[in-house]
């Protein structure tokens, strides 16, 4: 098994963002329509990260005209063109499964704030 | 990870990039023809020469200075591999995944398949057929009885856990001894697969057969998984021989027909195959083109 995941780690890609469950990212996802490629985004928060190598998975959650949908994503497959990272959440869980029963106002996800050290906190980057 | 350093790596086994696989493949004819020239006049120095200079051609011309280590990695498993037959034996390790260019994932079993080694060749003259029986594998020394271990020597080995034989139709060019390794087969080769199936022990019918069983509801009480009639009434007053009933189930050789091959891994001896394979990891299987 060891040596599975050492040949599977050269699939692996090496330009994916940081980025947690409870964050809010935009992906753009490769989208095949006969012979023409175009890219689609999807735009939520991360609910989780599940797996790992080149198994991991991601999911992400958006209310899309008053209906939740959610979409995992394979994190390494090759029609994810890009991952981008709008905000990072405050969250204190890694699955954030709750946020399903919850809407409006309620299915917030407060911003995460980094302490300065001066008494003033900040965006977190 | 380096973009270069990626690249690198993709270029030492990538079954999908069609441009590694030709580089690894060209090689490797070219050693073959060169190897049959050498064995007559017995000069392998001019057959290592040759091989570089091959590699170094394929270097300025694809300008790829990434592709040296693959060509290394094929070197260093001494000659190519020559059989009368696509045949090998190893091992299952487990399973995988990978992507291909287009987005499609695949699945993959891992098979660790040789180095095997010819430990018999049987002849029509001598043995009424012909065959070639190959070793892998390896067991402790006590493990290793007089008989096997005589039987062993005749080609220079010391340890081996199986033999299997295969037939063909011509053993000339085989000798005792020699090596097979994964290079007998390509990427993109059609298989078969052997083994052992996993044992699942003592199954009902539903599982073992795929019966429906009965209505949960209705009035039924203890029907779920019940198989049904086995048979008719006084005639024949018996259950007819081989009718489907629960009992053990797995543990039988099965064989997986048309799975393709995704990559050959000649530094570990590995055989990437698309699609699933019987049994455990560790189990033993046997891999042979499909004709």
């Amino acid at each position: 098994m060891e040596e599975i995941r050492r040949i599977e780690s050269q699939y692996l890609k090496d330009d994916i963002p940081e980025f947690q469950p409870g964050d809010s990212v935009k992906v753009h996802v490769k989208i095949k329509e006969g012979d023409k490629e175009r890219i689609q985004i999807f735009q939520g928060a991360v609910l989780q990260r599940k797996g790992g190598g080149i198994n991991e998975s991601f999911t992400v959650r958006k209310v899309s005209a008053g209906i939740g949908v959610e979409k995992v994503f394979p994190l390494h497959s090759p029609n994810i063109a890009k991952i981008e990272v709008l905000r990072k959440g405050r969250v204190r869980r890694a699955k954030l499964f709750y946020l399903r029963g919850l809407k409006g106002k309620a299915a917030r996800i407060a911003e995460k704030r980094v302490d300065l050290g001066d008494g003033k906190k900040a965006k977190a980057q | 990870m380096t973009e270069e350093k990626k690249e690198e790596q993709k270029q030492a086994s990538a079954p999908e990039e069609a441009n590694a696989s030709e580089e690894k493949q060209e090689p490797q004819t070219e050693k073959t023809e060169q190897t049959a020239d050498a064995q007559d006049s017995g000069a392998a120095e001019a057959e290592k020469e040759t091989a570089e200079a091959a590699a170094d051609e394929q270097t300025a011309v694809e300008e790829e200075p990434a592709k040296e280590p693959a060509d290394g990695a094929v070197e260093e498993s001494e000659e190519p591999t020559e059989f009368p037959v696509k045949f090998i034996i190893g091992k299952k390790v487990g399973m995988g995944r990978i992507f291909a260019d287009n987005g499609d994932m695949i699945p993959i079993t891992y098979i660790e398949a040789g180095p095997c080694v010819v430990t018999q060749i049987k002849t029509a003259d001598r043995d009424g057929y012909n065959a070639i029986q190959l070793a892998f594998g390896s067991k402790k020394e006590k493990l290793i009885t007089k008989p096997i271990a005589g039987h062993l020597k005749k080609s220079g080995l010391e340890t081996a856990r199986y033999f299997r034989e295969v037939r063909v139709e011509e053993t000339e060019g085989v000798k005792l001894g020699q090596k097979v390794r994964v290079d007998l087969f390509n990427e993109g080769d059609i298989v078969h697969v052997t083994a052992v199936s996993k044992g699942l022990g003592f199954q009902g019918g539903v599982r073992r057969h795929g019966f429906g069983g009965g209505d949960k509801t209705h009035g039924q009480s203890d029907r779920l998984r019940a198989p049904g009639s086995i048979g008719q009434s006084s005639y024949p007053s018996r259950v007819f021989k081989g009718t489907r009933m629960a009992g053990r189930m797995g543990k039988d050789t099965v064989t997986v027909k048309n799975l393709r091959i995704v990559g050959v891994d000649t530094k570990r001896n590995y055989l990437m195959i698309r699609g699933a394979v019987p049994g455990k990891p560790n189990n033993f299987v046997k891999v042979r083109a499909a004709r």
